[in-house]
């Protein structure tokens, strides 16, 4: 097994369309690392250069030790899960998994042994002699996983793998994959444009957007943390709030005349300065007090069964705000909001960068 | 159907059915033709239920042939069948190859290999039989199977079906392959030709028809009797003369030369009206 | 529209488009461009030497009745064949897209004259109109009519017109019933909520809907009644009586077939070829979606 590092890839498209612009990264032996952003971001691309399905414009990627620029995607011992399958139609389940391996020369005693085992981890044991479109969608997700677990590769590549289920089905598959990956323990990388599939399974969070890097981190270093003003409105469901302020002094921001604590804020900023204000729905309480408050007014309530989602107007942007059912009532017209300093994210307008501190 | 009226449900019937008995009324007569003997059809009062001269009529046509055909309608059918099957075979084979060419490598020269084949489409053998012919006598191939089939095997037809069908297989069956380790021959052989098997029939029950039904092309380049093919030893029996017309004979090669492609049609319906609509001619 | 995925080469991929061009140049190029080439010459009477002659040959052709006449009745061949071949089968395939019992049967009987060859097929109706042992000739001669077809070129273009149509029907008829089946029934059913009768609802909506497919029916069958009735003509009249049913292919064919005049024959073909194209021009848009390149 081995883990996979990429320096400053670049993808380049005729007509000097630039689709990944010079990504850096490194993921560990073992680890899951997901790929999110929205569609065009370029993590698609990268995770198809990893592949040796597009060419590697610039840069290096290698797999454990090995620059795998010019190894063809036979040879990369690698695995892929794409997002329509790529089932071969007419091959059973059984021919479908074990294609790659017969291929490659293994003894079919071997490539019979490692078949069934993958088919008894996914429970697909039963339909190893039916056609692809003999299977539910779950199913052929399954078959999928499984020709990429018979060949034993170092590295797992997933093409949104999710996507084409249906809700219900997807959670269930998140969970599996997840649990398939630690019991295999094989380096992963997942492309998805669904943030709570990206946030549930990663260990290493990799924000896109534009063929960049925008943050690596932990989930909850992401979450907690975003370093652009992308990344914040990017992960969390509602998004983050952005509210226009100023600049008051150290630690205290202006929103709507309103003044506002901060913790996480940068040292020197000119007072008067125009800053972005970022506050998740889930962290400012609805009709609480608290150290600072700002005053909504609510247009509509949208019911979530265990919670409600405020929706309205806070120095006059748009504002949501997610509070407990029953805590108030659904009529009401005005809120006043609790703001808790440590949970204030600042950004930079122009940079869009994070004013936090150094 | 918006309404169910009994009124319009009894014409449909009957337009159809009118239309079935016309289309099927020539073939028919020839049919009963082919039962009668020489004398009964040219006094012009053939009967239109069967006679008795079936055996005799056929037994004659297929081993002897008639008297002005000088060669067996067995030995002509033999010479069609071996056209027909050159011809949508070899179209096949060639175009197969190179829509998986076209489509699935880039090469230089790819567009414009394209368009030289697509061009093709434009020009049927008979704007350019004359030349063709020479070229055909020079090569050495008149009265030949070859000289027969090839000249018709230069179309863009095929070529253009799989390429259409190729665009409908997902990019992502040859990533797959990819990384399973396969290559060009690996991926068209386990993967390519297993999915085109309809699309292939398709064009071989078209294609075969086509070969089948071919007259103006085998009249020009075989000169041996031995070579003739049962669409064209038909015209050779009808003489402009009525009176020495053996039409019991003619029609007995008539109903012969239909029934290959006609049972191809029948049994095979499904597949022939995909590669009609497919190909658009 | 382009496969986002390739296979690497260059060798292979010319090795595998290799057969089909070299066919394609030996066969399709090199004789058209020799019936180019030769449209341009002259040769002498023993075939010996050929000069050039420039358009020479093609104003000779212009200058010949025969020409013009072969040009009347392409056209006249053509468009009756053409109208009464898509009339028919639209009848045909209108009442086949009614929900009947047993539509496939229907559509067994109706498809099955395409894989007639059309020489057999000319020779199926020359023997039921045969001037003196046809089965339907005496009905005819029974109302009056002095039927002959050998004799006289009115009865023989509608012995040729008959036989092209019986052959064509089929053909059309698929694809009529396959643009018809494309319809969606809910547009009828709008229609029929409208207030349109059934009659109003095939010429006000169903047609219009159905005219991309009469276009593109209506090229194919002035292509097919060009060359594919090649076989026709020679089965039931030979271009006959007295030239009267010859069309431009079978002249090309018939004056070659005479030998001497190669210039010409070439002259001849390379008109039919420009003819082609511009069908084949008109048809492109309704090909293009096949050839995106």
């Amino acid at each position: 097994m081995a883990g996979v590092t990429l320096d400053t890839v670049r993808k380049i498209y005729a007509g000097n369309v630039e689709a990944v612009k010079g990504v850096s990264l490194s993921i560990e032996d073992g680890s899951f690392c997901v790929l999110v952003g929205p569609s065009g971001c370029g993590k698609s691309t990268l995770l198809r250069m990893i592949a040796g399905l597009e060419t590697i414009s610039g840069g290096e990627v290698k797999i454990g030790d090995r620059v795998v620029n010019q190894v063809e995607p036979a040879d990369r011992d690698i695995a892929m899960v794409f997002q329509n399958y790529a089932l071969y139609p007419h091959m059973s389940v059984y021919d479908n998994m074990a294609y790659g391996l017969r291929n490659r020369g293994t003894p079919k005693g071997e490539i019979e042994k490692r078949v069934k085992e993958a088919a008894r981890i996914l429970a697909i044991e039963s339909f190893l002699a039916r056609k692809p479109r003999q299977l539910s969608g779950g199913q052929r997700q399954r078959v999928a996983m499984g020709r990429a677990i018979v060949r034993k590769p170092q590295v797992f590549l997933f093409d949104e793998p999710l996507s084409n289920l249906d809700a219900k089905l997807r959670v269930q598959m998140r969970v599996e994959i997840k649990r398939l990956q630690r019991a295999l323990g094989v380096t992963s990388i997942y492309v998805t444009h669904d943030q709570v599939e990206a946030m549930t399974l990663s260990d290493k969070l990799v924000v896109m957007s534009g063929g960049q890097v925008e943050q690596v981190g932990t989930p909850a270093e992401v979450y907690r943390r975003p370093e652009t003003r992308f990344v914040a409105t990017f992960i969390g469901s509602p998004p983050m709030n952005i509210l226009p302020g100023t600049v008051e002094g150290p630690g205290r921001v202006s929103v709507g005349g309103q003044s506002i604590a901060v913790t996480d804020m940068r040292d020197g900023l000119t007072p008067g300065s125009a800053i972005e204000v970022g506050l998740r729905p889930e962290d400012v309480q609805a009709g609480g007090v608290g150290a600072s408050s700002l005053s909504m007014d609510v247009d509509f309530v949208e019911e979530l069964g265990a919670t409600q989602l405020f929706h309205g107007k806070v120095a006059g942007a748009e504002f949501i705000v997610q509070a407990s059912t029953g805590q108030l009532p659904a009529d009401t017209r005005k809120l006043t909001l609790a703001v808790d300093p440590e949970n204030v994210h600042l950004f930079d307008p122009q940079t869009t960068k994070r004013l936090g501190r150094e | 159907m918006v309404e169910n009226r009994p009124f319009a449900q009894f014409m449909a019937y009957l337009t159809l059915a009118i239309g079935i008995l016309v289309v099927a009324f020539p073939v028919y007569l020839a049919v009963m033709a082919s039962t009668f003997d020489t004398a009964t059809i040219i006094n012009g009062n053939m009967p239109l239920v069967p006679g008795d001269q079936a055996a005799e009529n056929y037994n004659r046509t297929l081993l002897y042939g008639g008297m002005h055909a000088r060669q067996p309608v067995g030995g002509m059918m033999f010479n069609s069948m071996i056209m027909a099957l050159g011809i949508a075979i070899g179209k096949i084979l060639i175009s197969i190859l190179s829509a998986y060419a076209v489509v699935y490598f880039k090469f230089p020269f790819r567009k414009t290999a394209f368009w030289v084949i697509f061009i093709t489409l434009m020009l049927p053998v008979e704007v350019r039989i004359y030349p063709t012919y020479k070229i055909v006598a020079d090569l050495g191939l008149l009265d030949t199977y070859t000289g027969l089939v090839m000249p018709l095997i230069a179309s863009a037809t095929g070529t253009l079906l799989f390429r259409q069908f190729f665009m409908t297989i997902p990019d992502e069956l040859l990533e797959a392959s990819k990384i399973d380790g396969a290559g060009a021959f690996r991926f068209f052989k386990d993967t390519l030709l297993p999915l085109s098997m309809t699309t292939i029939a398709a064009l071989f029950v078209i294609q075969f028809i086509y070969g089948w039904n071919q007259y103006l092309w085998p009249l020009l380049i075989t000169t041996k009797s031995s070579m003739q093919t049962i669409v064209i030893g038909i015209k050779m029996m009808i003489t402009t003369t009525d009176a020495l017309t053996e039409w019991n004979v003619a029609m007995t090669t008539a109903v012969l030369a239909m029934l290959p492609p006609v049972l191809v049609v029948i049994l095979m319906q499904r597949l022939f009206v995909k590669g009609l609509v497919e190909t658009e001619k | 529209m382009e496969k986002r995925a390739h296979i690497s080469g260059w060798t292979l991929p010319l090795l595998l488009i290799l057969p089909q061009m070299a066919i394609t140049v030996i066969f399709f190029y090199w004789p058209a461009s020799q019936a180019i080439w030769q449209s341009f010459l002259r040769e002498d009477a023993f075939g010996l030497a050929s000069e050039f002659v420039g358009f020479e040959n093609y104003a000779s052709l212009f200058e010949q009745p025969e020409y013009y006449r072969a040009m009347v009745t392409t056209a006249i061949f053509s468009s009756l064949v053409a109208f009464f071949s898509l009339a028919c089968a639209l009848l045909l395939a209108s009442q086949a897209d009614k929900n009947l019992r047993g539509g496939q049967a229907f559509k067994t009987l109706l498809v099955w004259p395409y894989a007639v060859a059309p020489a057999i097929a000319g020779v199926l109706w020359l023997f039921m109109f045969h001037p003196t042992l046809g089965t339907l000739s005496k009905p005819i001669k029974a109302v009056g009519i002095d039927w002959n077809p050998m004799l006289n070129a009115n009865h023989a273009m509608t012995l040729l017109v008959l036989s092209a149509t019986w052959k064509q029907i089929s053909y059309n008829f698929l694809f009529f019933l396959a643009g018809l089946q494309a319809i969606p029934k809910s547009v009828i059913e709008a229609a029929a909520i409208d207030g349109a009768g059934p009659l109003r609802r095939f010429w006000t909506v169903i047609f219009p809907l159905l005219s991309p497919t009469t276009f593109f029916l209506l090229v194919v069958n002035i292509v097919y009644v060009f060359f594919d009735t090649f076989g026709i003509i020679d089965a039931v009249t030979g271009g006959g009586p007295a030239g009267q049913t010859t069309t431009l292919v079978y002249k090309v064919y018939a004056d070659g077939r005479l030998g001497g005049d190669l210039g010409g024959s070439a002259a001849q073909s390379v008109i039919l070829m420009i003819i082609v194209i511009a069908l084949t021009a008109i048809q492109f848009r309704y090909v293009e979606r096949k050839v995106q390149y």
